[in-house]
């Protein structure tokens, strides 16, 4: 056991949200790594930010939001050391140093220092009564000046501008609003949003000035007043300054840390200097800031996880939303909702209902959502923004939200304070309303991911995640925004295709019970959906040496041929580039008429198609193919399927090229190669395009000057026309780059990706660089392909055939007489 | 009055797989889990008769490879959302022999 003096040190800097979250992640996955010690300027245990306004509203007390109590950290062996700042950190000696001069050494730091509010540099800024709005010792100034003092002025017509307002109303202050813009909330609301919102608080007795801009605040030893722009003057005991918030990091910066408007981290959330980490608003990840503690929480996550020495996962950044937490107005925000010309609106109104929604959509898919009045469909609309869902199909009823749908559970039920507590929420796992409610006030809870891990409710198939959502909205007091979330790969697990694929890489996992077991997987031997992705990125992984788990192949890899709808079979002979000879038709002939095989069809990639063979009759029909010197067509394979070609320059007039013999010679290098998904191919002899290879996975266009090679088309449930790659003078070339690009397709797509997928999520340009621009990298990738064929390229049906391969899947096990 | 009948060798199954049985009545799917248990049902998924003997043994349930329905091995029940049985028969593992009681005649097609 390591014991305190042994152990590794952690030093945390910031005892607020963010910080302390990481701390608790950190506990769970390695709760005696470190020696552990907190410093936090403010004299509390970490409490929750985010409901400071109901505290300034008088709806919640200070105690009620405490997250962390001092036993906590007793409990855990943590040292707190509340009201202490850090002045310095000292990077050469490992050391950071406290206001009052006391060096503390560490072996890992970690920032959590938050933001400060924006104070706008105005004449009297300094002045008694001009303040804040962060935390819990300006909300007691606040709460005191509402006693002692009648005119407030709030700068900034934001969401905590707002907020603060609202709850100084609360408290009997008369109130106004300051704005520069002629829009509140502008970054989460549209004009339209934004008026109805201020409509509703005037009714309050909110008053606005605006579009207005503060020029100085006035007074002699105390604020007395504003002035503004129009040289107009209005009184004021209390000013409350939500103009924004600047990211903390000046500590990191001067400590020699590289910061731009934050402190600058990589996806592992570690700084410049490989001991340092940081999390929280403080930090600037991919050129982002975030204010909204559900980004904070996945970056917590992450962290933790680097700490604990698991080392695997990372943050890709985050999609928040924003709901105001002002208690009866219900406000709903999420992406981007900027109009454009390649974007499209659905807008409601309903102007005696007070309800607005405007759905904005781009490429078929949501981008952003404003919704005022009935906010109930925000959890769902945000889902399908954060899924890219496409939503065409359901374009007429959208705006009318999930229960119109007849999808998503919410069942049109307006508010879940109005359910009694035994009302099920999830069907799934039979969890009640009381028991979620239960979790959340006892537990802490703020998160969906949080109510799933500790109540199971919604973690199943998922349809009651929108009125989960709503129980957190509610019980939390609204104040709760739906954490962002990677898609993960299926329900046996967290974690993303992209996550496992490199877990799988950097730990050397080589089996699908490893991956499963390092991965902590949540179900025994995982689904159909996982099974076959782990097994196929194995395969890709280690070729030669990953042994290829049958069970866990579709039955139509397992047994080489594709199941129709009667149990029967459809075999189908590789036709190298399209091209047979009357010998291999006879054999086809006479194989269909041998073994009854009723339909013989020939197929869209150039290929003959024998359907309805009975499973036990495999062998035999591939023995005579075999024979006959044919091998798999891998038509039911997600590998490389045909290759489609024309005539070209042997026999067109317009052949520009070889495209035949091109076709062949890709074929035969590429066949018997597994891919995320299918891999269909096409070769032209010349633009008159007679084999389609522009909607194509990868095409080739031949021309005089050469080989133009295109990819990513689609051509089944999607019709998509594919992306120009490249063009090249030789065959030789040709196959290089397309060899390349299919590597790089192995390695990186998602399972069931198709290429053009995976391009769209990639990225052309990504692509580009590094199968055609980086010459060096295209050869790397050609020549792990070629490696990896060595292992492939062995027919399938002879090993069955005549080798015995596989002999019990094709015979039943036992014949009865008598049933 | 169960009648217990040998059927094969329970390596003669793949883990995590399954083999067919061949009856008058119909075939009958013999499943084996991880843990060397032995389900045996009518081979025909309650939705369109897809033959699961042939779908991904996950647990102690399998994925009919036709349109994915989810089947309990022990009881034959699709699980949730979708709906629909399989009947089951008596299986069972003696020193590595799979036996089988037919309880009733397997669903004539
Ligand atoms: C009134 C209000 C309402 C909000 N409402 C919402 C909402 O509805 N939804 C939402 O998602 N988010 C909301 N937020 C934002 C959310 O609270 C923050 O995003 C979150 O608290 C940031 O966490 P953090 O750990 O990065 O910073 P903090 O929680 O601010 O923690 C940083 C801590 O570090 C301490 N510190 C700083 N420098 C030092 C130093 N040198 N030495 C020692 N200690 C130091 C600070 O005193 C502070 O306690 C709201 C914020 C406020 C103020
Ligand atoms: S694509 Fe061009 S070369 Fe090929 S068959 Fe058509 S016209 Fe001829
Ligand atoms: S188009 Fe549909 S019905 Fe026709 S073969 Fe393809 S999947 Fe089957
Ligand atoms: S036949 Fe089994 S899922 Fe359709």
């Amino acid at each position: 056991m390591l014991d305190k003096v042994t152990k590794q040190k952690l030093v945390v800097i910031g005892n607020g949200m963010a910080g302390i979250r990481t701390v608790e992640a950190l506990l769970e996955r390695a709760p005696d790594l470190y020696d552990i010690t907190v410093f936090g300027s403010e004299p509390y245990g970490n409490y929750n930010r985010i409901l400071l306004s109901p505290v300034l509203a008088g709806e919640k007390s200070v105690d009620d939001i405490m997250l962390n109590t001092l036993d906590w950290y007793e409990d855990n062996n943590i040292t707190l050391r509340k009201g202490e700042t850090i002045s310095m950190i000292d990077r050469r000696t490992c050391e950071v140093v406290t206001e009052a001069g006391e060096r503390v050494p560490y072996d890992r730091l970690l920032i959590a220092t938050g933001s400060n509010p924006i104070m706008l540099p105005l004449p009297g800024k300094e002045l008694p009564g001009v303040i804040g709005f962060r935390d819990i010792y300006d909300v007691d100034r606040m709460i005191k000046a509402s006693t002692d003092y009648r005119n407030a002025v709030v700068i900034g017509g934001g969401l905590l501008g707002l907020e603060a307002a609202n709850g100084l109303m609360k408290r009997g202050m008369n109130v106004t609003v300051v704005h520069l813009l002629d829009t509140l909330m502008e970054r989460q609301l549209d004009p339209v949003a934004g008026g109805l919102l201020r409509k509703s608080l005037e009714e309050r007795g909110m008053v606005f000035k605006m579009p207005a801009q503060t020029q100085a605040i006035l007074g002699e030893d105390r604020v007395t007043g504003v002035r503004f722009g129009d040289g107009t003057e209005l009184a004021a005991d209390l000013v409350v300054m939500a103009v924004g918030i600047r990211p903390n990091f000046e500590l990191a910066k001067k400590a020699g840390l590289y910061c731009e408007r934050g402190i600058v981290v990589s996806d592992t959330m570690q700084t410049y200097d490989g001991r340092i980490y940081a999390v929280g608003e403080c930090v600037q990840h991919r050129r982002q800031t975030y204010g909204l503690v559900a980004p904070l929480f996945d970056q917590a996550k992450v962290c933790a996880n680097h700490l604990a020495m698991k080392g695997f996962a990372t943050y890709d950044g985050s999609v928040t939303s924003t709901k105001l937490k002002v208690t009866g107005i219900d406000l709903f925000s999420a992406g981007d909702f900027a109009p454009g010309p390649d974007k499209e609106e659905i807008v409601l109104q309903d102007a005696n209902r007070g309800v607005y929604k405007r759905i904005i959509l781009k490429d078929k898919k949501i981008v952003g959502a404003v919704l005022y009045g009935d906010t109930i469909d925000g959890p769902w609309y945000f889902q399908h923004l954060r899924d890219g869902t496409d939503v065409s199909h359901m374009r007429e009823r959208l705006v009318f939200g999930a229960a119109n749908l007849g999808d998503g559970g919410v069942s049109g039920q307006n508010s879940v304070a109005a359910m009694s507590d035994e009302t099920e929420i999830c069907g799934c796992n039979g969890v009640c309303k009381g028991a979620i409610v239960k979790a959340i006030s006892e537990k802490k809870l703020f998160t969906l991911d949080d109510v799933r891990a500790h109540t199971k409710a919604s973690s199943s198939c998922g349809s009651c995640t929108g009125l989960v959502e709503q129980v957190l909205a509610f019980t939390l007091g609204g104040d709760y925004s739906a954490a962002p979330k990677v898609k993960p790969l299926c329900k046996c697990t967290d974690h993303s295709h992209d996550d496992v694929r490199r877990v799988i890489v950097e730990q050397q996992l080589k089996t699908i019970p490893a991956v499963m077991r390092f991965m902590e997987w949540k179900t025994l031997n995982g689904c159909h959906s996982c099974r076959p992705a782990l097994n196929y990125y194995l395969l890709a992984t280690w070729p030669g040496e990953y042994r290829d788990d049958q069970q866990s192949r579709f039955i139509n890899e397992r047994v080489h041929a594709n199941i129709q709808k009667d149990g029967t079979y459809s075999v189908v002979p590789r036709m190298w580039g399209g091209v047979t000879t009357p010998s291999e038709l006879r054999a086809i002939a006479d194989v269909a008429e041998k073994f009854n095989i009723p339909t013989v069809k020939v197929t869209g990639g150039q290929r003959i198609d024998l359907l309805g063979v009975k499973k036990e009759d495999l062998p035999a029909v591939w023995a005579d193919l075999n024979d006959a010197g044919m091998v798999s067509g891998h038509a039911y394979a997600k590998g490389l399927r045909t290759v489609k070609t024309c005539v070209g320059s042997e026999w067109c007039r317009f052949g520009t090229q070889d495209s035949t013999g091109l076709g062949i010679k890709l074929e035969k290098f590429m066949w018997g190669s597994w891919t995320p998904a299918k891999v269909k191919l096409g070769v032209s002899g010349c633009p008159r395009n007679c084999a389609e290879a522009t909607c194509k996975d990868v095409g080739v266009v031949c021309v005089d000057s050469g080989y133009e090679i295109h990819f990513a088309g689609a051509a089944g449930l999607h019709i998509k026309g594919t992306e120009y790659l490249a063009k090249v003078e030789t065959e030789d070339e040709t196959l290089e780059v397309i060899v390349a690009l299919t590597q790089l397709y192995r390695e990186e797509g998602w399972y069931l990706e198709r290429m053009y997928k995976w391009c769209d999520r990639v990225g052309l340009e990504q692509i580009r660089k590094r199968v055609v621009d980086d010459i060096a990298n295209r050869k790397a990738l050609f020549a792990r392909f070629a490696h990896s064929q060595q292992f492939a390229q062995t027919d399938p049906w002879a090993e069955r055939a005549s080798r015995g391969v596989d002999r019990n899947e094709f015979a039943p096990l036992a014949e009865l007489e008598l049933a | 009055m169960t009648s217990w009948i040998e059927i094969g060798a329970l390596d003669d199954i793949p883990r995590l797989g399954s083999r067919v049985v061949r009856t008058p009545g119909g075939n009958i799917a013999v499943f084996r889990t991880e843990s060397d248990e032995v389900f045996a049902l009518d081979d025909r998924c309650p939705h369109k008769g897809g033959p699961l003997s042939q779908g991904i043994v996950h647990n102690k349930r399998v994925t009919c490879p036709l349109h994915n329905f989810v089947i309990e091995l022990a009881n034959g029940q699709a699980v949730a959302p979708d709906e629909g049985c399989t009947h089951t028969h008596p299986a069972k593992v003696e020193n590595g022999v799979v036996w089988l009681s037919l309880r009733q005649a397997a669903a004539v097609s």
